[in-house]
């Protein structure tokens, strides 16, 4: 019997291979959370989806996050799920973008089904991936100007006075 | 003969195609879906998808709401099968809040979620065999999603958005009708489903309509992330319940069906076969249930189950947990989840990221439908019109959970 393959492999793999380029790696409850600089999030990608022992040939999902109070250049995130089917691997891979330059490499080259979830993140907050064939909003209407999920757009309209923050969530 | 070969040339580059609007709101769409077809004459070649139509922009509102509110969000995703949503949601704030379930809660979770794929795939099944000309098994399948509904009625008071439990269990334990309903329809359904069956599964015109009809390659599936009864149509089988079992899964026998071209036809048959093992693991949850004191519905996290009014009318301690959880009081730990079951049409995930707050900071459901529903303009090209409709069908897009 063959033993099975661990994250722990496939972390050593691609520090082996990305060095000091994988920024931080941690054990999250139960799924593997590393680091990434945005401009090798493609490499990345392609590494673990051309990886013989252990194929990642599936995203599950990929999201966008923002995050106002952190330093300029981390203020925005975009967070990969990745699964691999054959040994039940599962991985976040997390990159930050400047808040100045919302501008990331597409996955959609590699993984067909980036192209809607890359869609509904520039829908959502404005992040823009390079060499996306049709990069338009999707869920939101397409003369809208805002990008909704950042938190400081406001969710109840503005001009109500009668429910304030505080007791209303955030 | 060359001046005739000319001919033909001039005639393809002279060809005008035809621009079809499918949708938004056409009966045989069966929910709100756009797509906007390039026709040469009845075949399809290409299609473009417009979404969006009942977005209700569920992630944004779910920042905004303590963990207990965002349950009637999830059930509005995948209305099909409201108790997969519910239950999935649940299991994933428990896991953020590392809550031991009870077995028999997770057994009681088992039987509602199976009885919710049963009628997320009645649903589809049926409007296939609509789809392709045959009303009348529709007829009769649609019953036992009643009685299916009737039995979510018993055990959470709603019967399509049903906001069903809470996190830590159920809102209260269910009643001896549910369980009565319960092998009533495991008692009935089966005979109804072979019947069902029978009339179409070796039936000529229906064998003719589906097979071929949308198909798409197990290597295209996963890339475009196809999940669910569609993805082991094509062949692989992934099945959230095995490969990561959640709510004692572990704890039952059953098969996976998983078919071999990915067309209409083996997605009907796969979401057939399904059904049986989903009444065949309610069958081995009542036998498990037997042996466990039925007197226990929830975990005992007084911190985020709230407690029965009558206590907190009457109880110190009730009364303080019920404004704890209601004010959002609740210590909840910093950290960040994905959690995912397997929704009636794939793995449904939730991506929780909490601060420590009251509220989740970032709620990102992976919804299958929006991810397959993608690979739909590459499935119908080439194909007619009305076999477009039959992968609609038999893709089994909710709008719902489509839109978020």
């Amino acid at each position: 019997m063959e033993t099975k393959a661990t994250i722990e492999q496939v972390m050593d793999r691609l520090v082996a291979r990305f060095g000091s380029e994988i920024r931080s790696s941690e054990m999250c409850y139960d799924m593997m959370t590393i680091e990434v600089p945005a401009h090798t999030i493609i490499a990345v990608l392609q590494e673990l989806h051309d990886d013989t022992a252990t194929p990642f040939r599936f995203l599950t999902s990929l999201c966008g996050m923002h995050y106002p109070h952190l330093a300029k250049d981390k203020q925005f995130g975009v967070v990969y799920h990745m699964h691999c089917l054959t040994s039940n691997l599962r991985l976040r891979i997390k990159i930050y973008l400047h808040a100045d330059k919302l501008e990331v490499d597409t996955a959609s080259a590699l993984f067909a089904t980036a192209n809607w979830m890359e869609r509904e993140t520039f829908d959502f907050y404005g992040i823009r991936f390079k060499g996306h064939p049709n990069l338009i909003r999707i869920l939101n209407m397409e003369d809208m100007v805002p990008f909704p999920m950042r938190k400081d757009f406001p969710l109840e309209d503005q001009r109500r006075e009668d429910k304030a923050d505080e007791m209303f969530g955030r | 003969m060359a001046q005739e070969i000319n001919k033909t040339t001039t005639q393809v580059e002279e060809k005008q195609y035809s621009t079809l609007n499918l949708g938004p709101t056409h009966p045989a769409t069966h929910g709100i879906f756009q797509n906007i077809l390039t026709m040469d004459g009845e075949i399809i070649v290409d299609a473009v998808p417009t979404i969006g139509y009942i977005h209700r922009a569920f992630e944004k509102i779910a920042e905004r709401r303590p963990y207990y509110q965002i349950t009637v969000l999830t059930d509005r995703m995948n209305y099909c099968s409201s108790p997969i949503n519910n239950m999935g949601y649940h299991m994933a704030v428990e896991k953020l809040l590392n809550v031991e379930i009870p077995k028999r809660v997770q057994y009681m979770r088992v039987i509602v979620m199976e009885l919710a794929r049963i009628s997320d795939h009645i649903i589809c099944n049926s409007v296939i065999s609509v789809d392709s000309g045959a009303l009348s098994g529709f007829v009769y399948m649609f019953q036992f999603r009643e009685l299916i509904y009737e039995i979510y009625e018993e055990i959470c008071g709603a019967r399509l958005t049903t906001n069903m439990g809470r996190i830590g269990g159920f809102e209260r334990n269910w009643p001896k009708t549910a369980w009565e309903k319960i092998d009533k329809f495991l008692h009935e359904f089966p005979v109804q489903l072979d019947e069902f069956e029978s009339l179409l599964i070796r039936n000529r015109i229906f064998m003719d309509r589906t097979i071929n009809v949308g198909p798409i390659s197990a290597e295209r599936a996963l890339n475009y992330g196809f999940t669910g009864p569609n993805l082991r149509a094509a062949g692989v089988d992934y099945d959230v319940r095995a490969m990561n079992p959640y709510s004692s899964y572990e704890d039952f026998e059953f098969t996976i069906p998983v078919g071999t071209n990915g067309d209409t036809y083996d997605r009907f048959v796969v979401r057939q076969e399904e059904m049986r093992q989903s009444l065949s693991i309610i069958r081995q949850a009542l036998t498990k249930l037997k042996t466990l004191p039925d007197t226990v519905y929830h975990a005992e996290v007084p911190d985020v189950f709230l407690p029965p009014k009558e206590l907190v009318y009457n109880q110190m301690e009730a009364l303080i947990y019920h404004f704890k959880i209601v004010m959002g009081e609740v210590p909840v730990p910093v950290g960040e989840i994905y959690h995912a079951v397997e929704g009636g049409n794939g793995e449904l995930g939730f991506y929780l990221v909490s601060d420590g707050g009251r509220t989740p900071y970032r709620l990102h459901f992976r919804r299958p439908c929006f991810i397959y529903y993608q690979a739909y303009p590459e499935m119908i090209k080439g194909a007619m019109l009305s076999d477009a409709i039959l992968t609609l069908s038999s893709l089994n897009v909710i709008a719902g959970e489509l839109d978020a």
